[in-house]
């Protein structure tokens, strides 16, 4: 394990690579925090789709495969895409999702044709457009990360200088228009760091999948916490380790794309969130309904046999049958023992009546009405 | 009360070559507060929404103090209708409350202690102040109210332009509520409502509006708010608003029924 560890720091390459695949993590996890709360989870997925023409067609007019000019055209692209979508939304009667549908496979099917086209001009196998479908981490090189650094260090200072124009753009934009605030701009940028965001993720996670790191991530550490801030540090955290743990399994098996394995990771994560996290977690939900039902119940009962002992001793079973609030005579049973073990009755040859503890627990019912405590 | 807090001339609006608002011409003294009432669709919110330049009109003007509203923009709050966000947005009472200062405090800068204070204070007015750190997806309906009505009220306006404030809140909130606006009234405000129930009309409001499209009265509510008038409002002559308009007018509403009988 040690020695696992010494390889990868000892290794260059590979500490490029994670680095990258770092990089995009947090950028992807902030900026996807936002696209989920404002329920545009997908349009990532379009715009990430769309970026791949943009690719091809970049390398067809500069025959350069340098990152900059690749990134340029995916960002172009994934630009042009997310406009055509909010004009499709806004000056006709299809709705959002329609649109997306329509952009999504309309650009994507154009990048194949222009992928294609790429593969048959000579020399064009070095370009290696293909990683882009389904990420290649292994083949980043430091000019791209350079180039990843210095997008998504630039999107994080936006994200942090519009940091409440962004909170109020999704919690309640038309409040925003009305003190002034220039909401049509700063959802325009908003947008932008989003495709920002993708692009920079294009070459590790591939167009196809990138959508999944803006996504899980998000919706993983939305589980965790109520405060945006911590929501969005968490996300972007995630979004890093789910990265930086795909790349290196990817990398250290050949011919591994590195885009399914980064999303299977991020799933694990968001998977595990949905389950575990406190408040919201699956659960705890479970075990919250669980315990509060069994507080009502065990309420219900005590407040039932208090009534009963006022013209007698104690109560048999079969009249606690008769209004029996858990349906079945075994539950029952096992409430009763349970609320014996609490000291709140007493059982005498299968009759039970209230301790003092109980029937001072059934008072201080009646006076605060409170039956959840 | 001379004074105009809203002036609208010839406002009129669209949507896909449908009119939402016709040729609105309505003038606003200082310091009422004003009920606009109308059938669904009518463009009651349209009708806020345009003063506050969130709809675009396709004619006519608005103006605010006797000036534009860009102008005069701080001097305006806006509750919207509280269904019109996403109430599990990971965040608290008191930044939503604070949401209301964004305007002033600036590009970068976060809001600080006096913003706080300010945000703290207007809570307290509203009996929230204990619960201010409270997650948002945690609130009633009426406490969701007074915490946008919370949000306007650190704007510190002059106008306040509400959207339904007494939609889906219990009886003792709306007292609250009421006791709020007639509070901003008696400090010079003005406030203008979007209501629904006619029954309430007149005990909360001093101005009425009645609006369908196109306004069919505007005025104090004594003068304005009777059987006649409403009838042409809800497009209906035998709707069920006997014990609640304004008294004199009972013959001109009984006259309105005849007519629909024979109808």
């Amino acid at each position: 394990m040690i020695e696992y560890l010494l390889s990868i720091f000892q290794d260059h390459t590979l500490r490029t690579v994670l680095l990258g695949s770092g990089i995009l993590g947090i950028t992807s996890g902030i900026l996807g925090s936002f696209a989920l709360l404002r329920k545009q989870s997908l349009l990532g997925d379009a715009i990430s789709h769309s970026a791949l023409p943009g690719i091809a067609i970049a390398f067809l007019i500069t025959k350069s495969s340098s990152p900059i000019i690749l990134l340029s055209g995916a960002l172009i692209a994934g630009w042009i895409s997310s406009i055509c979508m909010m004009s499709i939304v806004r000056f006709t009667k299809i709705k959002y999702d329609g649109a997306l549908g329509i952009i999504l496979s309309v650009f994507f099917g154009l990048g194949l044709v222009m992928l294609s086209v790429v593969q048959k001009i000579p020399d064009s196998r070095q370009a290696g457009l293909n990683k882009f479908l389904f990420g290649q981490a292994a083949t980043l090189l430091k000019e791209d990360i350079t180039t990843m650094g210095i997008l998504s260090g630039i999107a994080l200072i936006i994200t942090f200088v519009f940091w409440k124009e962004f909170k109020l753009l999704i919690f309640n934009p038309e409040f925003g228009d009305s003190i002034g605030l220039p909401m049509k701009k700063i959802d325009i940028l908003l947008t932008c760091l989003i495709v920002v965001a993708i692009v920079v993720g294009l070459q590790t996670v591939g167009v196809v999948l990138m959508s999944a790191m803006l996504i899980a991530p998000a919706s993983a550490s939305r589980q965790w916490t109520n405060r945006l801030e911590i929501m969005i540090i968490l996300a972007g955290f995630l979004g890093a380790m789910s990265s930086v743990t795909g790349t290196l399994i990817s990398s250290k098996t050949s011919n591994m794309p590195t885009g399914p394995i980064i999303v299977l990771v991020s799933f694990l994560i968001f998977t595990l969130s949905l389950f575990f996290a406190p408040k919201r977690g699956i659960i705890n939900k479970l075990f919250c309904t669980y315990k509060n039902n069994l507080k009502i119940t065990q309420n219900i009962l005590l407040t039932y046999i208090y009534h009963l002992c006022n013209s007698k001793d104690s109560v048999g079973l079969t009249e606690l049958m008769k209004k029996n609030p858990c349906n079945s005579s075994k539950k029952l049973i096992k409430i009763l023992k349970q609320m014996e073990n609490s000291n709140l009755l007493q059982e005498h040859s299968d009759k039970w009546k209230l301790t003092l503890k109980g029937v001072k627990k059934v008072r201080k019912l009646q006076l605060e009405g409170d039956f959840y405590d | 009360m001379c004074k105009k807090a809203l002036e609208v001339n010839a406002l009129t609006t669209a949507y896909n070559n449908n009119p939402v608002l016709w040729d609105i011409n309505v003038d606003v003294p200082e310091g009422i507060i004003m009920g606009i009432i109308g059938p669904n669709g009518a463009g009651k919110s349209t009708f806020i929404k345009s003063i506050l330049g969130l709809v675009k009109p396709v004619a006519g003007s608005t103006k605010i103090y006797g000036k534009p509203y860009k102008s005069i923009r701080k001097k305006i709050a806006y509750v919207p209708q509280k269904e019109s966000v996403d109430w599990d947005f990971p965040t608290t009472v008191l930044d939503v409350v604070m949401m209301g200062l964004y305007g002033n405090i600036g590009w970068i800068k976060r809001p600080g202690k006096k913003e706080k204070q300010l945000a703290l204070d207007a809570l307290e007015k509203l009996g929230m102040k204990e619960y201010c750190n409270r997650q948002i997806n945690k609130l009633s309906g009426g406490q969701q109210q007074r915490t946008f009505l919370a949000r306007a009220l650190v704007q510190d306006a002059d106008l306040y332009l509400m959207d339904e404030p007494f939609q889906g809140v219990d009886a003792l909130t709306e007292k609250v509520i009421m006791n709020l606006i007639k509070d901003l009234k008696n400090k010079g405000k003005t406030i203008i409502a979007v209501h629904h129930n006619l029954e309430t009309v007149l005990e909360y409001f001093d101005w009425i509006m009645m609006l369908n499209v196109k306004c069919i009265a505007i005025g104090p509510c004594k003068e304005v708010f009777t059987g006649e008038n409403l009838a042409k409002t809800y497009s209906s002559s035998q709707a069920p608003y006997q014990s609640f308009v304004v008294k004199k007018d009972r013959s001109i509403y009984k006259s309105s029924i005849l007519r629909g009988e024979k109808i």
